[in-house]
């Protein structure tokens, strides 16, 4: 048995609402004592220590929606590639979208990403499972089987499920196993052929665009469908005014319905498009200022209940390409933190409040045992300096592919170190 | 210092960047000083020697990924009528990576040391995208749905010659304005020449947002060719004849095709002016399309080779090595 002490840190346990000068004691890879106080007086002599210097102590991040590319597309991205990445964004639980060649829908395939990802030993790795057979959107997937290999949840990745009839039944047939449906929430007919938010600025650049009402009017849907079957439902990556406002009502409503949104849709907007960056062609679009207010609104009053890095590593060959040819996505691993901690330098939200919809939140609606500071939790840690200042460099980046949307952006948040159960995979100074 | 003392002879006004990429950006004095040097080629082409030698030694390619005749012929003949070397690359549209074939294609092209590539390509700023990865000054043919220059300038020309001028002037663009790039730059010039612009057409063809970039929108014929000095019809896609924006051929020239009916709304001598090809009986009545006192189309390809010509003149004279090349 190896214990560990942090010793001289400011912990921040988002999920009890913890921000006091404490330590942590981990024994192997659980969290056996943690507290404001503990080892105020300096860690016992016989047991190892990491001075933390007074910086923030935090539950590693849990990022609930990511694309992974191994299987299949490995000159994008391989398991450990990604995972690296993961851990010097400071996340430790991946949770990963099934369109890896071959498709999440059967338990060979989800076992054998499971597998690969613990032997590496770096971010923990959690797949989802396709709805549908691969996520050709007719015919369901093997969601029980799957949900007993250990699928989370049950999406259709990048695509929406756009037939009425199939999303009815997806819904009700994930609640046999009490878990909930992720949708990608686009209107595929208003949608087809665009590949930017629609309105003035596609409109100049000649470009088809996708209509910010694709977004909703599969949002309104969906909600009708989830008071129709009583189903458990999750929208992916929203990125409209309408949409969030859409939710907001039907919480308000009491409907078990929750949704994430991405960085990107809090920190950029269309303008970024420039003059056909294809890096800032992402899915669903780059919107309105507009939009990226409401949806900050909406990660304050709670209407948005996760942030995620929307990871979707692209190739130089599928990005060097005239905008409406270019292949949507962008990297998000390891600039998740820093565009999350604007909403706090900016003044949106409290530190605290900043970094719920990155650790306890998605674990909690996914039922992850991870996310939070406490006693018998995995010893999934990260430490972060939140004012540290540094500039986005893509092409320094971890992951294989380097298509990110904040390339060049100065930032403020560091992460430090990176511990997983109870190791340390990543420390900053090394 | 000797040449500030001088007086500035119109051979030594400069363009002031190195690609024409799209009128969008152009100042008025710029659009200026290529209708200028247009206006001294439309003479020039009109003489029985009509060939000059100002483009010797220089290599023009023509690169058109989409299939053109009259511009691909435009600009050969232009190249060709100022002593360039000009040569048409095709290159198959239907390869399944555009894209590739693209970046690829630059990258050879380039290690060919051209001076001017012509550029058409199915991709909005596809030649914006390929003018970043080679050295010499590109043109814009046509990109996508988004800025076609040289056809708005030949556009200014012919309007200028037979107006006089262009501010002040109410011009009608009808049809399928979505997809048109020639509407976007259009709409560019003639709202910073100073023209007042309307649009004409239904609403599936008027793309959303575009009453910020400075126009009228009017969805019926009558109201919108009130008055108006100019009428600038576009061409009709096919692709887009299959009931998807609306029902019917029938139907669209019943409600917006040109014939003497609507344009008796105009003002009585009214200019009509059309990119080409036509669709006759589609979206232009034959007899208004050959009306000789009204229509202006023939004179607008005498123009484009004229525009053409001081497009490849103003932009090579830029490059090093270059004629006017400051010593």
């Amino acid at each position: 048995m190896s214990r560990l002490a942090y010793i001289n840190a400011r912990l921040i346990d988002p999920a009890s609402g913890l921000d006091q000068p404490g330590g942590v004691l981990s024994e192997d890879e659980t969290i056996i004592d943690v507290g404001a106080g503990l080892f105020a007086d300096g860690a016992p002599a016989d047991i190892p220590t990491i001075d933390c210097g007074g910086h923030c102590l935090m539950p590693g991040l849990v990022d609930m929606r990511v694309q992974l590319r191994e299987p299949g597309e490995e000159h994008k991205g391989t398991l450990e590639s990604e995972c690296r990445a993961a851990t010097v964004g400071g996340i430790t639980s991946i949770v990963c979208l099934p369109n890896t060649d071959p498709v999440i829908d059967d338990m060979s395939v989800l076992e054998f990403v499971a597998r690969r990802a613990r032997k590496l030993g770096l971010a923990k790795v959690y797949p989802y499972g396709a709805v549908t057979k691969g996520l050709k959107g007719e015919e369901l997937a093997e969601m029980g089987m799957l949900a007993e290999a250990g699928a989370l949840a049950f999406t259709d990745a990048v695509k929406p499920i756009g037939d009425a009839r199939i999303m009815q039944r997806a819904l009700s047939y994930a609640t046999t196993f009490g878990l909930m449906i992720i949708q990608h929430a686009e209107n595929p007919s208003l949608a087809r052929g665009g590949v930017m938010n629609a309105g003035e600025t596609a409109t100049r650049l000649g470009l088809p665009g996708i209509p910010r009402q694709a977004e909703v009017i599969m949002v309104e849907r969906d909600l009708h469908l989830v008071r129709m079957t009583g189903g458990r439902l999750h929208f992916g990556h929203l990125s409209t005014a309408l949409a969030v406002d859409a939710v907001r009502r039907a919480k308000a409503e009491g409907l078990a319905v929750t949704c994430d949104t991405a960085p990107p849709y809090f920190a950029l907007n269309e303008t970024s498009i420039g003059d056909y960056r294809t890096f800032a062609k992402l899915s669903p679009p780059l919107r309105l200022e507009e939009d990226r207010q409401a949806i900050v609104e909406g990660l304050k009053d709670g209407t948005i209940d996760a942030i995620a890095s929307d990871h979707a590593p692209q190739d130089e060959e599928s990005k060097r390409l005239p905008f409406g040819d270019a292949a949507f996505g962008g990297v998000g691993l390891e600039t998740l933190l820093a565009i999350t901690l604007e909403l706090y330098h900016n003044g949106h939200m409290s530190l605290i409040e900043a970094l719920k919809p990155v650790t306890a939140a998605p674990a909690g609606l996914l039922g992850l045992e991870a996310g939070r500071l406490e006693v018998g939790a995995p010893a999934d840690m990260i430490l972060i300096d939140p004012g540290r200042a540094w500039k986005i460099v893509a092409d320094k980046m971890q992951s294989i592919s380097k298509n990110s949307p904040f390339d060049g952006r100065p930032v403020q948040g560091q992460v430090l170190r990176t511990v997983i159960d109870g190791r340390t995979v990543y420390d900053h100074a090394h | 210092m000797s040449a500030f003392m001088n007086a500035v002879t119109p051979d030594q006004i400069r363009f002031p960047h190195r690609h024409l990429l799209g009128i969008e950006g152009l100042s008025p004095d710029v659009i200026s000083l290529l209708l200028d040097r247009a206006e001294s080629y439309v003479e020039q082409n009109r003489q029985a020697d009509k060939k000059r030698s100002l483009l010797r030694g220089r290599t023009i390619i023509n690169l058109f990924f989409e299939d053109s005749t009259r511009t691909r012929t435009s600009f050969e003949l232009a190249g060709k009528r100022l002593g360039g070397d000009v040569i048409n690359m095709a290159v198959a549209s239907s390869s399944v990576k555009k894209g590739e074939t693209l970046i690829d294609t630059a990258m050879t092209l380039n290690a060919m040391h051209p001076d001017v590539l012509v550029v058409r390509h199915s991709s909005a700023g596809a030649v914006k995208l390929l003018s970043e990865k080679v050295n010499c000054a590109v043109i814009n043919a046509g990109d996508g749905s988004h800025e076609h220059p040289t056809q708005a300038l030949l556009d200014a020309l012919t309007i200028r010659r037979r107006r006089g001028r262009i501010a002040g002037l109410e011009v009608a663009i009808c049809g399928d304005i979505a997809h048109s790039r020639v509407a976007r730059s259009n709409i560019h010039l003639l709202n910073v020449m100073g023209a007042r612009v309307r649009l004409i057409a239904p609403k599936t063809l008027i793309p959303s947002g575009i009453e910020q970039m400075g126009v009228e929108v009017y969805h019926g014929m009558n109201e919108g060719l009130k008055d108006c000095d100019i009428v600038m019809m576009l061409r009709l896609q096919t692709e887009r004849m299959q009931g998807g924006f609306f029902p019917s051929v029938r139907e669209y020239f019943h409600f917006f095709g040109l014939d003497y009916k609507k344009l008796a709304h105009a003002k009585d001598d009214a200019l009509i002016m059309h990119p080409g090809p036509m669709n006759r009986g589609v979206e232009i009545a034959s007899e208004v399309a050959d009306d000789i006192g009204r229509s202006a189309i023939r004179e607008q390809v005498e123009m484009g080779l004229a525009v053409r010509m001081a497009c490849l003149d103003l932009l090579s004279a830029n490059l090093s090595g270059g004629r006017r090349e400051p010593a």
